[in-house]
């Protein structure tokens, strides 16, 4: 069984039991859908959940290491650093959603264009495509942060700017092949406008390898914030993030207080652990021949 | 018709993820060339190219394609990144002016900097100096920016490659082993392994070693860039201090090189593990499956040099079109080891400048990764069309 | 002479490239009684003290390859460390010195013996084309040398090879001590002009690779980014030859590592540690922290006057009154320096400065003080700080960012990267609220006025004028210490500066080193590693 489009809508009962199945195949994969759910629940109740003030410090108990009374240990300011580790998962899931979205939209939306109707649009987007991948890309991510002030907006759009030519390229491609297909040839015959072929008929069928590639950026776009960050350029204080928590417990690792660094350092190592596995996991899921 | 969609996903994007696509077919990874050329390196150009002479013909035509078609890529470079380091903060002639600096010595400064001039101005000077070959001079370090990517970028390489190698040294065989046993246990296993390796923000995984081997144990050297302070770079024939240290037959400064090398390499392999195993995992499986497999398997050859003769010699295009791809990433992207180590490469030197908006260090660094990128793409295509095994078997 | 053909035009591939011949058998060297490795966190980025951006570490070089015509003495504290003594000038290239009646012309008699480390004489000349280059190249130099009343070559005369005279505009007790900062070294003027050319008469390009002076070390090796190498200079002739033959330098960006390398033993010398480490590395066994304050400095909460809440002076002391100053003194400080809050009443009976200022934490009267001022209801205002010294700015601005909400005031926190923050808080002045720090070279408090009170003057980053201090200032610094009438001025600024706090003190910062295996350490004002009186134990 070699399917020719990956995700055809061959009815969502089939797609469910193939779901199904890989889970019930791949153990890992299961483990990582269990830890998604988990890092939602935290994003959304977190701020509940948090038995202290993420944000009040307390000079008289700076620096304790954790105890019954503050799990992870306090920081230099003596804030709970269990609190800040949970309340920021929301913003750390925000900001790599919000990017991996972004660069997503834009990205696939030029790609698209640029396999259907070639020519000067695709020599255009591809020069522009070009120059952004022949940028390193990590500096030229803390450049528009850098020049554009480090809020979380900016960090997001720096992120987005740099992901955006691998959906762009994985668009075109999508498409470019496609373009002349039977049924993208039979829904112009039926007197579809060009614009409705490519967005209706062609472009939900180069989704599914783009949805694996959105997973993995997301566990990739919240390193980068951390980079950003260890660098000096992440999101303000004292708003808690877990990038610019280990950036910042990093120092303290040599003085020994080492619960700084660990623990915000464990929590961004799960939800990148997550992301990459849950993208290894979307594969199997759209990719039908791995059932043979 | 499938294995399309493993094109776009593949090389690039399985870099940045940390994970390469299981590609469902050898020649996958996508160098610069192939979104360039607007098709997939079809079949028809493997006929072209079989062709005896005609096919060195083809070959340099092609590489001189890629060529041109590069060149607007790194205009592009030269564009935005004067653009970007002037959109940066603050004023590089009040920075530099000193500590008690007033208006009219900044001023001079600004001057002296070229800095009062309009930006276009200040653009064609930099593109006049440029076709000159003058990167310019670096105001934080005071030194010519081009003398100094010449002086940092064997240190960067050496770290990059030194750490590749390390990487695919662990990474391949966790691969094939994983292909070899797919769904079971050992196969998850190596799944989780390299995942859980590329999770950790680097500067991190390199901050944590140095406090355990160092700090702790005492087992490594200080982190103190190439060499410790016990010794003295050895006579400059590659920039690199491993291979200069034999050249010049000094087996205690070679010793000393690798030990500094050690942490950082680790830091970085660790980083660079993912895209390798899987790459290697998907072009084993593809090979097992394929039908030259079948048919040496039916010619009675054992499991054993099926799966490391055959199998394994096949599936080694892919990887090496995947490495490529992580050099050029990686070296981009050891920044932050470079910072925590102390490591003099390129890297270090970006972030410095980019914090102090010195314009020519960020342009010249910039423009050398992107000419690297462009090269090593190239570089990538040319070894691909060589060692293609289609390629080979028509010639 | 081999050391130059060497440097010459190969600049920093070669300096790398380590072709001197000693370096082959520094492995051991290193290792010896005679060295001394130091770790530091910033670049030195040129030789040359007068090159047009020239960062602060490099200033090091001026202190420890070159001589001026005087120095400052050295003192033990009463802890038992050592300091420079601003109160006492030594010779420096100069063996003597005199002043005319009307202390207009200062007379320098140069040592006949002395010799720069090439060997060859130190002439008057070479004083006078020293001085005419840091008059004229502009930039942090000449202002420099501007507030000692040396402003133009005029002023300077090579009477004969060993008289070197200075003319004053007017007598300043200024112009003696700042011939001692770092700015005027002097510099061998024939090597230089040598390697001049006609677009650069004062051999700015080659000065900035190349140490062309009589100082006590010469600058052997040089990897900007790296490390630099420091060779003692055996025929030394402004003072005692050192005791150490050797200073390695090397450059470690992670304040981690340092802390390392430190504690390990692998380096006998950090320098400027973070005050964290300080405190907890003070104790250990064979390590010894020394903390010395910063003369003449402070570090200041800011409100400027351009904001408007802040043109009212209660305003600014209720935010005054409400600064934990105990919390940010422990948690940003960790305890390092001196508090400057507390002072028992609003008139100075003294005119020490830096003094406590009479605030301490208050919310009550803060809140009074706002309501009196008619911002009961608060209001917003962001906070900036620099990013390269978030060590100290994060923490002190996130407890006073607290504080400051209890009263009303809501102060989001804005980090500027550091090549923007000189430009926005010092050269534009547009950060309402911020975290700023001056420390005069020349300690005296209507130094410290001049810079950080006198309406458009650098450090005044609050935008802060008032006419009494406009007008007392100008004749403040030229007076003598001891004029009743400087006193009295000097009391009256301290006191406006207490009522109107358009900076509030939070203490005065200490420069923190670590060493072992050696001693010698000296504290410096200029806050430079100054290596000549280091001995290896």
């Amino acid at each position: 069984m070699t399917a020719a489009t990956p995700a055809r809508p061959t009815g969502l009962r089939a797609f469910l039991a193939h779901g199904a199945y890989v889970l019930r195949d791949n153990p890992v994969t299961l483990i990582a859908f269990a830890l998604f759910l988990f890092i939602v629940f935290c994003a959304v109740f977190g701020p509940l959940l948090a038995p202290y003030d993420p944000l009040e410090s307390n000079a008289a108990r700076a620096l304790q290491p954790p105890s019954a009374d503050h799990w992870f240990g306090t920081d230099s300011l003596g804030r709970d650093v269990f609190s800040r580790v949970l309340v920021a998962t929301r913003l750390d899931l925000a900001i790599s959603v919000a990017a991996v979205a972004l660069s997503f939209c834009a990205g696939s939306a030029i790609g698209a264009a640029a396999g259907y109707w070639g020519g000067w649009v695709d020599a255009v987007t591809g020069r522009v495509v070009d120059t952004i991948m022949a940028f390193p890309l990590f500096v030229l991510a803390m450049g528009i942060v850098a020049a554009l002030g480090n809020t979380v907006e900016n960090i997001v759009y720096a992120t987005a700017i740099i992901n955006l030519p691998f959906y762009a390229r994985v668009a075109r491609a999508e498409v470019a092949i496609r373009r002349e297909a039977g049924f993208a040839q039979a829904a112009r015959l039926a007197g579809n406008s060009d614009l409705r072929v490519l967005a209706l008929h062609i472009f939900p069928n180069a989704l599914p390898p783009m949805m694996v590639q959105l997973s993995l950026n997301m566990g990739w776009a919240i390193l980068n914030a951390a980079g950003l960050s260890f660098i000096g350029l992440g999101v303000r204080p004292p708003t808690p993030e877990w990038g610019i928590m280990v950036a910042e417990g990093a120092n303290f690792i040599v003085s020994g207080e080492w619960w700084l660094a660990i623990f915000p350092g464990l929590a961004l190592m799960l939800a990148v652990f997550t992301f990459n596995l849950l993208g290894d996991g979307l594969r199997d899921l759209v990719d039908p021949r791995r059932r043979t | 018709m499938a294995e399309s969609g493993g094109h776009g996903v593949g090389g690039a994007a399985g870099v940045m993820g940390g994970s390469a696509p299981y590609a469902r077919r050898g020649p996958s990874p996508t160098a610069l060339g192939r979104w360039l050329k607007g098709e997939r390196l079809g079949e028809d150009a493997a006929i072209a190219l079989a062709a005896g002479r005609a096919a060195a013909r083809a070959r340099a035509r092609m590489i001189g394609r890629r060529v041109l078609l590069s060149l607007p890529a790194l205009v592009g470079v030269v564009i935005v990144s004067f653009v970007l380091t002037r959109a940066l903060p603050g004023d590089p002639a009040a920075y530099f002016a000193g500590p008690a600096a007033d208006a009219q010595s900044i001023a001079e400064i600004r001057a002296q900097l070229g800095l009062d001039r309009s930006l276009p101005e200040q653009f064609l000077v930099y593109v006049g100096d440029l076709l000159g070959g003058d990167l310019g001079q670096s105001i934080s370090t005071g030194q010519p920016v081009l003398e100094e990517l010449a002086r940092r970028l064997p240190a960067s390489l050496e770290l990059t490659l030194s750490a590749l190698i390390l990487s695919t040294l662990v990474a391949v065989p966790l691969g094939v082993a994983a292909a070899a046993r797919q769904g079971t246990w050992v196969d998850h296993a190596c799944r989780a392994v390299v995942t859980a390796g590329v999770s950790l923000p680097t500067f991190f995984t390199g901050i944590a070693l140095v406090y355990v081997f160092y700090y702790v144990l005492g087992w490594a050297p200080a982190p103190l860039g190439r060499l410790d302070l016990l010794y003295f770079p050895p006579e400059p024939v590659t920039g690199f201090y491993t291979v200069d240290a034999v050249l010049a037959g000094e087996l205690e400064t070679l010793r000393g090189a690798l030990a500094q090398l050690a942490l950082p390499a680790v830091t970085l392999a660790l980083f660079t593990m993912a895209p390798l195993a899987r790459m290697a995992r998907a072009a084993m499986l593809e090979a097992l499956g394929s039908d030259y497999v079948r048919t040496a398997r039916a010619a009675g050859l054992s499991p054993t040099r099926v799966l490391y003769g055959v199998a394994f010699s096949n599936a080694m295009l892919p990887v090496v079109t995947t490495l490529g791809m992580v050099f050029s990433f990686t070296l981009g992207a050891n920044v932050l080891v470079e910072k925590v180590f102390a490591w003099p490469g390129v890297g270090s030197y970006a972030v410095e400048a980019l914090v102090v908006s010195d314009y020519a260090a960020v342009q010249g660094f910039v423009l050398a990764m992107a000419v690297l990128f462009v090269a090593l793409n190239l570089l990538i295509d040319v070894i691909y069309t060589l060692i293609d095994p289609r390629t080979r078997q028509g010639a | 002479m081999q050391r130059r053909d060497f440097m010459r035009g190969a600049g920093a591939v070669t300096l790398g490239a380590a072709a001197l011949p000693f370096l082959k058998v520094l492995p051991a060297a290193a290792q010896g009684a005679d060295t001394v490795v130091m770790v530091m966190g910033q670049t030195i980025n040129s030789l040359d003290l007068h090159r047009t951006g020239t960062n602060r570490p490099s200033y090091q070089i001026a202190v420890n390859a070159y001589d001026r015509l005087v120095e400052f003495g050295v003192k033990t504290l009463p802890d038992g460390s050592l300091s420079y003594d601003y109160a006492t000038l030594v010779p420096g290239v100069a063996e003597s010195w005199s002043f005319s009646d009307d202390g207009l012309v200062i007379t320098f008699r140069l040592r006949p013996e002395g010799k720069f480390q090439d060997g060859s004489p130190i002439t008057a000349q070479d004083v006078k084309w020293s001085y005419d280059r840091a008059v004229t190249v502009g930039g942090f130099p000449s202002t420099q040398m501007r507030a000692g009343g040396l402003e133009s070559p005029e002023q300077f005369e090579a009477v004969d090879d060993l008289t070197f005279r200075v003319t004053l505009k007017r007598p300043s007790k200024l112009s003696l001590p700042d011939m001692a900062v770092p700015v005027p070294f002097i510099l061998n003027s024939r090597l230089a002009l040598a390697n001049a050319t006609a677009d650069d008469p004062w051999a700015l390009e080659y000065v900035h690779k190349n140490t062309v002076g009589s100082g006590p070390f010469r600058v052997t090796r040089w990897e900007p980014g790296q490390s630099l190498v420091y060779e003692r200079n055996d025929g030394y002739t402004s003072g005692p030859v050192p005791q150490i033959a050797r200073v390695i330098v090397r450059e470690v960006p992670s304040p981690a590592t340092r802390r390392a390398l430190i504690e390990r033993g692998d380096v006998q010398m950090s320098f400027d540690i973070p005050n964290k480490d300080a405190k907890e590395l003070e104790g250990t066994d064979g390590l010894t922290v020394n903390t010395t304050p910063v003369e003449n400095a402070i570090y200041i909460l800011g409100t400027n006057l351009n904001f408007e809440p802040f043109k009212n002076k209660l305003v600014r002391q209720a935010v005054a009154w409400s600064v934990p100053y105990d919390d940010v003194f422990q948690t940003a400080a960790y305890g390092r320096g001196v508090p400057m809050h507390g002072g028992k009443s609003f008139t100075p009976e003294t005119i020490e400065w830096p003094q406590p200022f009479p605030y301490s934490t208050d919310l009550d009267r803060a809140k009074a003080l706002l309501e009196e001022a008619g911002y009961g209801a608060g209001f917003e205002v962001p906070f900036y700080i620099d990013l390269s010294q978030s060590d100290w700015m994060e923490p002190a601005a996130l407890l006073i960012q607290e504080n400051l909400a209890k009263i009303g005031i809501s102060a989001p926190l804005e980090k500027v990267p550091g090549a923007n923050w000189r430009t926005a808080s010092l050269v534009e002045k547009r950060l309402p609220l911020h975290l700023e720090t001056f420390g005069g070279w020349l300690n005296y408090p209507c130094y410290y006025f001049y810079w950080a009170y006198l309406e458009g003057n650098l450090f005044n980053s609050a935008n802060y004028r008032n006419e009494e201090i406009e007008a007392m200032v100008p004749k403040a610094l030229h007076l003598p210490v001891d004029d009743p009438e400087y006193i009295a001025m000097c009391k009256r600024m301290i006191e406006i500066a207490w009522d109107e706090v358009p900076r509030i003190a939070l203490w005065q910062p200490a420069v923190n080193a670590a060493y072992r295996d050696m001693t010698g350490y000296e504290y410096w004002f200029h806050r430079q590693p100054t290596i000549r009186g280091w001995k290896r134990a």
